[in-house]
């Protein structure tokens, strides 16, 4: 299973949006990034929150941003400033 | 046993109190939780506090192979030093050098490596804090009195899932020759977060 995604791979988040309690922030979805590293698998939030069993476990993956690729000009630091994530993998997609 | 919250010093309850007894209730009501769940978990939150935290740093800075297995695997690593994580969120060490500076929030809730550090400051779990420490992390460490050098990049990690984030901070020029205990004073609980350095020497 899974996409085939490896440390150092570049990604986007799913820019989709939905109803129920999930944990991505609406900041990085739609935008790239770059993988540094797989936590492990663990339960899923989305079905856990909800009553479920959060199984299958799904793969964390460690996603770091550039800040101006999220917030544009509107970002105040270095252009080499980043923004790390946790993402599980059903919301990465390999661009 | 008793559902019913022991009644409150001050007549007056702020809206946060108001809603956290609202929710808590429904917990039980709905058997999510038990009291003795409840007593449980925060007993275990206030069993530790930022010295923990900090002992694990003072090692970091002393022992380079314990760095070394800190930023690699922190869980076996503070185990050695006695520390049991729970089992239900991982720990990830983030190391503070002269070149990148790492700043932690949760900006969905209020995660927070609180089996070193005990529970969380109230500024961290507050919105303005969540909002804030992404987008314009250096005005947030500014007012916290942390002005970075303009060749610092600033890390900021958002701890959205089952990892919590402790910040390795610099070891403080000056400190060289203390020893493990002294080191741990140098070492704060908001340099630990990332909105502050380590103490130098001189200030404690």
């Amino acid at each position: 299973m899974g996409i085939g995604i490896r440390a150092g791979d570049a990604v986007t988040v799913r820019s989709i949006e939905v109803d129920h309690h999930h944990r991505t922030p609406w900041f990085v979805k739609g935008k790239p990034g770059k993988v540094r590293l797989v936590h492990g698998a663990f339960f899923n939030p989305e079905s856990r929150a909800h009553g479920g069993d959060g199984l299958p476990k799904r793969r964390l993956w460690q996603v770091e941003f550039l800040q101006k690729d999220i917030w544009g000009a509107r970002y105040r630091g270095r252009a080499d400033d980043v923004l790390v994530v946790d993402l599980f993998e059903h919301w990465l997609d390999r661009p | 046993m008793t559902d019913e919250h022991p009644p409150l010093i001050h007549a007056e309850r702020s809206r946060r109190a108001v809603r956290i007894l609202a929710i808590r209730r429904l917990l039980i009501e709905k058997d999510v939780v038990t009291t003795d769940e409840l007593d449980d978990i925060i007993v275990r939150a206030r069993a530790r506090t930022p010295a923990d935290g900090a002992k694990v740093v003072a090692r970091a800075w002393l022992d380079r192979a314990f760095r070394e297995r800190l930023l690699g695997d922190a869980r076996t690593a503070v185990a050695d030093l006695g520390y049991q994580l729970s089992h239900d969120a991982e720990l990830a060490v983030v190391e503070n050098t002269v070149d990148v500076h790492h700043l932690v929030v949760c900006t969905l809730c209020s995660c927070y490596p609180t089996s070193l550090l005990g529970p969380p400051p109230d500024w961290y779990k507050s919105f303005a804090y969540r909002q804030r420490a992404v987008v314009e992390p250096r005005a947030v460490l500014r007012e916290f009195g942390l002005e970075l050098a303009d060749d610092v990049r600033v890390r900021v990690v958002d701890s959205t899932a089952d990892v919590r984030y402790l910040v390795l901070p610099r070891r403080p020029a000056g400190s060289e020759g203390l020893g493990e205990d002294a080191l741990a004073q140098l070492v704060t609980r908001d340099s630990m977060i990332g909105v502050a350095e380590a103490r130098s020497r001189d200030r404690v």
